[in-house]
């Protein structure tokens, strides 16, 4: 119990005297996972619409893949990304390995089965009327989409949300990709694994809480803007 | 219709197929050219874990202007990735594979850089009894005669785990070398392979009061921490050399002239001075002895003691 209140207090420490690198790798931490969310959500939104609404050859596979993808193991996800990046891999020429931006693409395929199953499912749902509206009114492809994302809001942030608390809180694939460099791709999961092995408890514990209360501010707002009624 | 449709999916399938094959066949030609400011130095998790990394490596990236991309992860798999010219350069503590990488041409040099040594550590009740025993592999031998005893008797009150790293890690294969001396294939219940690195074995050691073989920087940091008593030290074989292996640049798109500096950095005296104090005052006794210019024969013959 001791251990667990002197983690507390030292996190509670950490926070009130803005200990330079802890602010350093939470605002990393929120870069990198904002970042691979708001790719998957340029990419995952459009092609949940396109699922939900055509029919086309293999689409019941690639459903079944996207299904299979919101259980994906971030280890998998995260090997896969290593093979790939590393210099013998096939991109290795690009000399991303062990970079932020490797990080970013492994919580982004980590991401996108999310956003994608998500907008699917909230798409499908809408009422296939209110689609024939919008084309009786003219309404061309672009603002069909952006219509459908107004009208679908809740199930497109519960996307948001749920593609953003995928990628904050993986750690293996962040520590395969980034290798959890200091001051450099090291991500508040990662730093907490680093801690506990070093025997740094209340480090760790502060790092933890941190994530915690991170990921409630962010769903916080995201809920927030997703239960305000409609004007 | 139908049949279209299959031909469609079998189409797409053989298309997919066609560029794994392809990333796969690209695999061949000639790896990425270098990154001039950038070394990859893939370690031990034990080593990265002490900190000591942290403490030297920006001296040199400020000295060289180049940027050091630590990698830790277990000595067998820094051995990997240096075959496969994945690093730069290794720092790692497994002399006979190390020696092998050497005679295969993967590493240009071997150079010594410091030495600690791994004892045996447990529960202070010591169930097997090793406690003061300097000859490590029979106290190895001891502590699975113990646990076979328990089982045969069928009183598990009396087991005494070894939480083994499991991992191939310098420690490991140091680990096996001691049990295969020691005469002994271990395995059953009482043997806890965790897979993990030093820091995290500790600490499944202490919880399950288990026995386990761990380097003494690992345990110095971590020991105000936690119930485990060293109970076997002393023995030649206990001793832990930590080398500085650049990737041969044969292998291609190897920072060789990093690789380079940074084991002449590491071998350099104020550097060498460094790693000795690091953290001296706080445990009374180097977590890393300097060895810089000593041979592994010398050290051992010395019985592991500092050079004067």
């Amino acid at each position: 119990m001791e251990l667990i209140w002197d983690g507390l207090r030292e996190a509670a420490r950490l926070l009130a005297q803005g200990d330079a690198e802890v602010i350093e790798i939470t605002l990393r931490t929120l870069a990198v996972s904002a970042s691979a969310t708001a790719l998957a959500l340029v990419l995952g939104v459009p092609f949940g619409a396109l699922l939900a609404l055509r029919r086309f050859p293999g689409r019941g596979l690639l459903v079944a893949a996207v299904n299979t993808g919101l259980g994906m193991p971030p280890v998998v996800v995260g090997l896969l990304i290593v093979l790939i990046l590393w210099r013998s891999g096939p991109l290795g020429q690009l000399n991303l390995i062990y970079t932020p931006y490797a990080m970013v693409a492994a919580q982004f395929l980590l991401a996108l089965p999310l956003v994608i199953g998500f907008s699917l499912t909230a798409i499908q749902s809408l009422p296939a009327k209110l689609l024939d509206q919008m084309r009786a009114l003219g309404a061309n492809r672009a603002q069909m989409l952006w219509l459908m994302m107004r009208e679908t809001r809740l199930g497109i942030l519960a996307a948001v949300m749920a593609g953003f608390g995928a990628a904050i809180s993986e750690v293996g694939a962040s520590m395969q990709v980034g290798g959890n460099l200091a001051g450099d791709t090291r991500v508040l999961t990662t730093a907490t694994v680093l801690e506990t092995s070093r025997g740094n408890f209340e480090l760790a514990i502060a790092f933890s809480l941190i994530l915690v209360v991170m990921a409630y501010l962010v769903n916080l707002v995201l809920t927030t803007v997703q239960q305000r009624r409609p004007a | 219709m139908r049949a279209a449709r299959i031909a469609s999916i079998a189409a797409c399938l053989t298309a997919a197929l066609a560029i794994v094959a392809s990333a796969c066949a690209d695999q061949q030609t000639p790896p990425a050219p270098q990154d001039p400011d950038t070394l990859i130095l893939a370690t031990t998790t034990s080593l990265n874990d002490s900190g000591l990394l942290d403490e030297i490596a920006p001296i040199f990236e400020a000295e060289q202007g180049v940027d050091v991309k630590i990698i830790a992860v277990g000595t067998g798999a820094a051995l990997l990735m240096g075959e496969r010219g994945e690093a730069d350069v290794l720092l790692v503590h497994a002399p006979d594979a190390e020696r092998a990488l050497l005679e295969n041409g993967d590493v240009s040099d071997r150079i010594l850089i410091a030495y600690n040594d791994f004892a045996i550590v447990g529960p202070a009740s010591d169930p097997a009894g090793v406690r003061g025993m300097t000859d490590a592999a029979a106290a190895l031998a001891r502590i699975s005669a113990h646990n076979e005893a328990a089982t045969n008797e069928a009183d598990s009150g009396a087991s005494a785990p070894f939480a083994s790293r499991g991992d191939d890690s310098g420690t490991h294969k140091k680990e096996r070398a001691l049990w295969q001396a020691g005469g002994v294939e271990p395995s059953g219940e009482w043997y806890l392979q965790t897979g993990q690195g030093m820091g995290a074995t500790l600490n499944v050691a202490d919880q399950r009061a288990a026995y386990t073989l761990t380097d003494r920087g690992t345990f110095l940091a971590l020991g105000g921490r936690l119930q485990l008593v060293v109970l076997v030290e002393g023995d030649a074989r206990l001793l832990n050399y930590y080398s500085v292996l650049p990737i041969s640049p044969d292998k291609g798109g190897i920072n060789a002239e990093a690789a380079a500096a940074w084991a002449a950095f590491l071998a350099r005296a104020d550097i060498q001075q460094r790693i000795g104090e690091y953290r001296r005052a706080e445990y009374g006794r180097s977590l890393f002895i300097p060895a810089a210019g000593d041979s592994e024969e010398a050290i051992a013959a010395r019985g592991g003691a500092p050079r004067k």
